[in-house]
């Protein structure tokens, strides 16, 4: 009996250990990598690479924010209604079965057989030039599984009793979901968001035959029906991923496409990383406000 | 006295199925204005099934059948009443305390709120005598900020109350309320109910006999599906007309 008990005792402490190597070792990996890519980055600065001309990442940078807004105003109303109706609506037979496998396997489509497809549907089907939009959608599409698939998984991770109570106060089952089920799992929904967006700003196959791997605008022009008007996302919008690649291929003609590539890598590490931030501060303050302090 | 009481719902041979299974047997039943009805008898006996045809909640579970007819104030409530308008005047306190993750104000005017309420000094009001009347307000006035999942059971079940009473309901059900609460709470809980009678009539299901004689007017002893004795608490405690109430109420089995 007590040996069983210190043989238990001892498992019970390597395990420990090896579950604190494990986090360790995922620690350590993360911040190798994302500190060498911030330090050789950031030692590839020069004064102007916030520019816009072709020595500038300005552009590039603007066009990845721009695209991840778009695809994340296509990709997260859907995505979240999809959610809704899988945890809410779907009743479990085949055609949900089917349903879910085909989500299932949209979330493992290669970028670069999406990029494909967008570049067949929304640019040649279209006959429109490589534009913004086409790239959004096409990232919408890869973010899309996520983002639904979260939120059906928040929805079901929900008490029965929050609906049951609600709809005892006479809601209905609409009212219920926006009032009560909805608030409720939104801080993983948000989770999902980010994962989504973070697709958005490192996605570089599926972009290269939508947005294009140009970017010409002027700064000046406010005309949203203008071809060089920022805003407009109908527009060629190379991004920053794309950008990177670009350098250390075709751009390598340009005299600083390596600093280019390493400094528009450190900075795309620090705007994921900005955005996540962001949206979870976001979320706490919303949480708390839809929650009520804690007591 | 309770002979003389007017009836609030009136249920006719109801039989309820779960598919195949015949889960309550032809129950008929008068049940009174302003008295507190107990619903005993063991596990599985279909006593809080009943409870939910009351107020329709057995419509949100899938393969669910229901013959016979139940009435509140004569107006049959499968045949001529929306689900929706029905659960505004036939409330629900459920076994476990269930307050949404939202602060105790909002909690309480969710009911209002989804009526359609939106005067913030209305809403306020409706807060402060719900809270009242749940005998729970001084507890709670200085913190209805708060999140409600941060209070005790005992305060989640009268917040839950509270919710209830918010909608203004003519009947509250009540299904197992205390069977999750310490005998502190489960005491106010049973004080509250026989002072909301005054003001509602209150159907409660429960597992606990002591209960039933200490709260109801009226007990309905179930069995297998089956209604098998009915009547006036005092009676049918003291002296059961059916062999099986009196062996199920004298602890021989179930």
């Amino acid at each position: 009996m007590q040996a069983r008990i210190r043989s238990a005792r001892r498992t019970d402490e390597v395990m420990t250990v090896v579950f604190y190597a494990v986090g360790g070792f995922f620690l350590v990996l993360i911040l190798i990598l994302a500190g060498y890519i911030i330090i050789n980055g950031l030692r590839s600065y020069y004064p102007g690479i916030f520019g816009t001309t072709s020595s500038g990442i300005g552009n590039q940078l603007f066009n990845t924010v721009y695209l991840v807004f778009w695809s994340l105003l296509i990709s997260v109303p859907i995505g979240v209604l999809a959610g809704i109706y899988m945890a809410e609506y779907a009743k479990p037979n085949k055609l949900t079965k089917f349903l879910r496998i085909s989500i299932e396997s949209l979330s493992s489509l290669p970028s670069i057989v999406v990029g494909l497809f967008g570049y067949l549907v929304f640019i040649l089907m279209t006959g429109a030039k490589w534009n913004l939009m086409a790239g959004a959608l096409a990232v919408s599409i890869l973010s899309l599984p996520s983002i639904t698939t979260t939120t059906e998984d928040a929805m079901k991770s929900l008490p029965k009793s929050y609906k049951a109570g609600s709809m005892a106060l006479g809601a209905t089952h609409w009212t219920t979901i926006i009032k009560v089920l909805l608030p409720a799992c939104f801080p993983r929904i948000i989770t999902g968001v980010i994962l989504a967006a973070g697709r958005g700003f490192g996605e570089a196959a599926a972009l290269l035959y939508t947005a294009g791997q140009s970017t010409v605008i002027n700064w000046n022009n406010w005309n949203l029906t203008s071809k060089t008007c920022p805003l407009n996302p109908f527009r060629p919008g190379e991004t920053l991923a794309l950008h990177i690649w670009v350098m250390r291929t075709e751009g390598s003609l340009n005299p600083n496409s390596e600093k280019i590539a390493n400094f528009s890598a450190a900075v795309l590490v620090i705007i994921v990383l900005l955005f996540s931030l962001a949206a979870r501060m976001i979320t706490k303050h919303i949480g708390r406000k839809a929650v009520g302090e804690k007591a | 006295m309770s002979e003389q009481a007017k009836t609030k719902i009136s249920v006719q041979d109801l039989h309820l199925y779960y598919g195949q299974f015949h889960a309550l047997k032809g129950i008929t039943m008068e049940i009174p204005e302003h008295e507190i009805t107990a619903l005993i008898g063991p596990s599985g006996c279909g006593k809080s099934t009943f409870l939910k045809t009351l107020n329709r909640m057995n419509d949100l579970e899938p393969n669910v059948r229901i013959e016979g007819s139940v009435r509140l104030d004569g107006a049959d409530i499968y045949q001529d009443m929306d689900a929706i308008e029905l659960r505004k005047r036939v409330g629900m306190v459920f076994q476990q305390p269930n307050p949404f993750p939202k602060s105790i104000f909002e909690n309480v005017v969710y009911g209002p709120r989804i009526n359609g309420i939106r005067n913030k000094a209305e809403l306020e009001e409706i807060c402060e005598r719900s809270l009242r009347q749940a005998a729970i307000w001084d507890e709670l006035k200085d913190r209805l900020g708060k999140s409600a999942l941060g209070l005790s059971g005992g305060q989640q079940q009268r917040l839950c109350i509270a919710r209830t009473l918010a909608v203004e309901p003519d009947v509250i059900l009540m299904d197992e309320p205390t069977s999750a609460l310490d005998p502190i709470s489960t005491g106010k809980i049973e004080e509250l109910a026989m002072q909301l009678k005054k003001d509602y009539t209150i159907v409660i299901v429960t597992h606990n006999m002591q209960q039933a004689t200490r709260v109801s007017d009226r007990t309905a002893f179930f069995l297998l599906g089956d209604l098998v004795e009915y009547g006036d608490t005092q009676e049918l405690f003291s002296n059961p007309k059916d062999e099986r109430t009196e062996r199920y109420i004298t602890g021989r089995f179930g």
